[in-house]
């Protein structure tokens, strides 16, 4: 060999061995990921396929196994259409014609909104994507506010969609008022201020089959531990799981009682690390409090706040333990969730029914999860920002 | 020479331990060979107690001193049993190899080959005196095909129970027909009747959904439905397995389903069995309905407030009876209601046929053997004729020796009437002719639980009115026999009853 080449040889081994240690420098972060990547895709991907099939089949149980027969969108049509549909969407009953224009008022708004970011109006630039995830979210929401006023009414009853709309809507726009009322308290300074953090946040630490076993003595009005208390206030008689509403109400509650320390705790830690000379510069203008919160404040704290509620929003929709441990789900139906209905369907062996509930609350919880990060947590971002 | 000479000074004290040790580890030794499931270990599922679990846990350890082997006791929510116990066997999982459940889901797993026919173990079985189960329990309840595949651990029978104090301070009768249980119930309804001050409620049955409450409804019905006996059944038309729910007999058992809450807790229907009990026996209701479980209940000197002010009867029955040509209501005839006794026609429902045990046919011979031995043991008259008079096991009286002997009775807190009383109810339910016998075709699990479940529970929550609480029942009923094959199920359901 000539010396020449044995001299290329050597500079050129280890340039190789640059050139990999290169390659793995480049490529660490995708291969640190993979094994997460790979386990996720296990165990969440395969299991949503897997139920995605599930969703159109019918599953039965035959001697030593089972059978999966192909059924297309027939379950969803159970739940929609047919002999479910008193279970999901609700017993539908006849909306008025104030009804109607209500309906027509709010239909109105989504067109308008819809009107301004096509015709740039809302100086937005309009893409395919931003179009077609709109339009979803006027679809999805006008079909719910049809719905609302169906089943809502004298006549109607609401199916487990519609009741776990208000968990959601209902559950969290209280949550998030009382925790930032009391996170806005717990940030001043008072006596007793780590007491009151622990205590407030206790409940968020016991797992929620545990509250709603707590939850479900303190509301026992006649024998629980409480009874004495619901007496002396003349309500130890009091049946809430009598009537659907009151029903409903309790399970809210009890659902509140649990999430409303997670809120707070997020909102203090918000509201604490807020810029103070703003604040004082405000106070030694003589902004009112109420001006204070309303400019510095809550727009300081509302990319924080929006982060939460999506969580908490994301959360709300799978609601289960309070629901099945208060109530089962009574009176008759009243107080299932979407999550619930799912389970009882399971119970049931109908797993294709219950896949079909699942399918359904992914899609709406993703609607509407997607829709407020997009149109509300991405403008408070913008605004706070 | 002497051994002992041969020896230093100590090494016969040395020895002797030596021997003594030995010998020792050699007893023990024979002793740990003795128990035949050493390192067997039996996961036994049932529901969320305390009842049920509480006496099965009770014995595992002391089954465990005696044969070595391990019982777990699995406990899943009522709801779920049949499910959990289903999937499991279905999916091979085999994660339980015994389960306590109910006689009436057997077919269920039975036919499919997962349970273990046990009739060459009982055939051996001395100790567990199976002549003394009684018939129904043994060759019934327990039986699929003429085989057995559980043993009885509990007897079932829905009865009423009534504060006897109570009626007799008010001068009233224990009720024979329904109309009488709502007019007992509204005479005494409001009373004080444990002395706390507070008013009292004429009646209190759980009404609770997705729990053991769907009995209930046709522990009512029975009487309206079922009136030549026994083998007429009390489901279905046996001409054309025709659900017997769309009719003026089974709208007059929801009618006064419903009319019983005028005079229960504001909160009944969400009250599940435990909860009604406790009512009961804190002495807050007049009347019940419910299985054997109260008359021990109401012995206990610890919770019960209700000692020996208890008085128990066969379900009451109707003085008219449904003719399934017309779908009408007609006053009982002698050819109509042949076993009626003063115009009465009752039907003694054998709800739930009592918890037994079964065994999962895919286990190790030793774990099933373990298995069987564990269910022979708390079946044994020995454990079980104190069981049954304890409120807590939920295990109500089902052995010949347990309804003759009152002095067991006695000797558990029961005065000598009360005793007569609890047992001749059960006993009256068990030998009438006209039982009501519990539905056993494949998937009554789906029919009772899911199905009549629902409907019932939408109905006292006003969601629907009698009619479409009717024909929920009917089009869920007649929607399942078509997807199992009405044919192959009227077949079966027949069968059940002892028809050809």
């Amino acid at each position: 060999m000539l010396a020449a080449d044995k001299e290329v040889q050597r500079t050129r081994a280890p340039k190789r061995k640059v050139d990999f240690r290169q390659w793995l420098d480049q490529e660490a972060p995708k291969l640190l990921i993979l094994p997460t990547v790979l386990i996720i895709l296990g165990l969440a991907i395969y299991p949503l396929l897997l139920s995605a099939y599930l969703a159109l089949s019918r599953f039965k149980l035959v001697r030593g196994g089972f059978e999966l027969k192909y059924v297309g969108f027939r379950n969803f049509e159970k739940l929609i259409s047919g002999s479910q549909q008193y279970h999901f969407v609700g017993t539908l009953g006849e909306i008025l014609l104030w009804e109607w224009a209500i309906i027509s008022v709010v239909i109105s708004g989504f067109g308008y909104w819809l009107w301004r970011y096509f015709s740039g109006a809302s100086k937005k630039k309009v893409t395919i994507i931003g179009s077609i995830g709109r339009l979803i979210t006027v679809a999805v929401f006008s079909v719910l506010t049809i719905l609302a006023f169906t089943v809502l009414n004298d006549t109607g009853r609401p199916g487990s969609l519609m009741v776990t709309l208000f968990y959601v809507f209902a559950g969290v726009s209280i949550q998030f008022a009382i925790a930032l009322g009391l996170a806005l308290l717990c940030a001043q300074n008072i006596r007793g201020k780590n007491f009151f953090r622990m205590a407030f946040f206790i409940p968020i630490m016991v797992t929620p089959v545990g509250i709603a076993y707590a939850f479900r003595m303190m509301m026992d009005m006649s024998q629980g531990p409480f009874s004495p208390v619901w007496h002396l206030l003349g309500l130890g008689d009091f049946a809430w799981a009598g009537d659907a509403w009151l029903a409903r109400w309790v399970v809210l509650i009890g659902d509140s009682w649990q999430w409303i320390p997670f809120l707070f705790m997020v909102l203090l830690a918000a509201i604490e690390n807020q810029p103070k000379e703003q604040i004082e510069a405000a106070q030694l203008d003589g902004a009112s409090s109420w001006r204070v919160f309303k400019d510095i404040t809550f727009p300081a704290i509302a990319p924080v706040a929006a982060t939460a509620v999506l969580i908490r929003l994301i959360e709300a929709f799978k609601i289960i333990d309070l629901p099945n441990i208060l109530t089962n789900g009574g009176p008759g139906i009243a107080t299932e969730s979407m999550t619930l209905h799912s389970f009882i369907a399971w119970r049931t062996q109908d797993l294709g029914g219950s896949a079909a509930v699942g399918y359904s609350l992914l899609f709406i919880a993703v609607v509407v999860c997607v829709s407020f990060f997009n149109f509300i947590g991405q403008r408070t971002a913008a605004k706070g920002a | 020479m002497k051994l002992a000479k041969m020896m230093k000074p100590g090494t016969l004290k040395k020895l002797s331990v030596a021997l003594a040790t030995t010998t020792a580890l050699g007893v023990c030794a024979t002793q740990a060979a003795a128990k035949q499931y050493d390192g067997v270990t039996v996961n036994v599922m049932t529901f969320t107690g305390p009842q049920i679990a509480e006496p099965l846990q009770r014995h595992a350890p002391k089954f465990q001193e005696m044969t070595g082997a391990k019982v777990n006791i699995i406990t899943v929510p009522f709801s779920d049993l049949y499910t959990k116990l289903l999937t499991d066997f279905v999916t091979n999982t085999n994660s339980v190899d015994a389960a306590v459940f109910a006689p009436q889901w057997m077919v269920d797993y039975a036919d499919p080959g997962y349970l273990e026919n046990l009739s060459s173990r009982i055939a051996k079985d001395s100790a567990l005196e199976a002549d003394d189960i009684s018939g129904f329990f043994r060759s019934f309840s327990t039986q699929y095909q003429g085989q057995p595949y559980m043993i009885t651990l509990d007897g079932d029978f829905h009865m009423v129970y009534y504060r006897s104090d109570v009626l007799k301070a008010a001068g009233l009768e224990p009720p024979k027909t329904w109309d009488e249980y709502l007019a007992v119930a509204k005479a005494v309804n409001g009373q004080d009747m444990n002395g706390d001050g507070k008013a009292d409620y004429g009646s209190c049955i759980s009404k609770k959904r997705n729990a053991q409450a769907y009995w209930s409804i046709m522990s009512i019905a029975g009487g309206y439905l079922q009136g030549k006996g026994t083998s007429q059944g009390a489901f279905f038309d046996t001409k054309d397995m025709k659900p017997l729910v769309n009719n003026e007999a089974f709208a007059a058992a929801l009618n006064i389903y419903k009319d019983t809450s005028k005079y229960a807790p504001a909160d009944e229907i969400n009250l599940d069995v435990g909860d009604t009990r406790s009512l009961f026996i804190s002495g807050r209701c007049a009347l019940t309905l419910d299985w054997g479980d109260i008359g021990t209940l109401a012995i206990d000197p610890k919770s019960s407030k209700v000692i020996d002010k208890v008085g128990a009867i066969a379900l009451p029955g109707s003085k008219s009876v449904l003719n399934r040509e017309t779908g009408k209501l007609e006053a009982c005839t002698a050819t109509s209601c042949p076993h009626a006794v003063g115009g009465v026609n009752r039907a003694p429902y054998a709800a739930f046929g009592g918890w037994s045990g079964g065994i999962n046919a895919s286990g190790d011979v030793k774990v099933k053997n373990a298995a069987y031995d564990f269910f022979s043991y708390v079946s044994q008259p020995a454990q079980s004729n104190a069981d049954v008079t304890k409120g807590i096991t939920g295990f109500n009286p089902y052995r010949k020796s347990q309804f003759n002997s009152i002095d067991n009775w006695v000797k558990a807190g029961m005065s000598e009437e009360a005793a007569k009383n609890y047992l001749g109810a059960i006993k009256d339910s068990l030998n009438s002719p006209n039982m009501m016998l519990d539905l056993r075709i494949p998937k009554n699990q789906n029919y009772q639980q899911v199905v009549l479940d629902t409907a019932i529970a939408r109905f006292l929550a006003g969601e629907i009115d009698v009619n479409q609480t009717m024909q929920s029942i009917e089009e869920g009923w007649n929607e399942l026999n078509e997807d199992l094959g009405k044919d192959d199920q009227l077949k079966l359901y027949k069968a059940t009853l002892g028809q050809k």
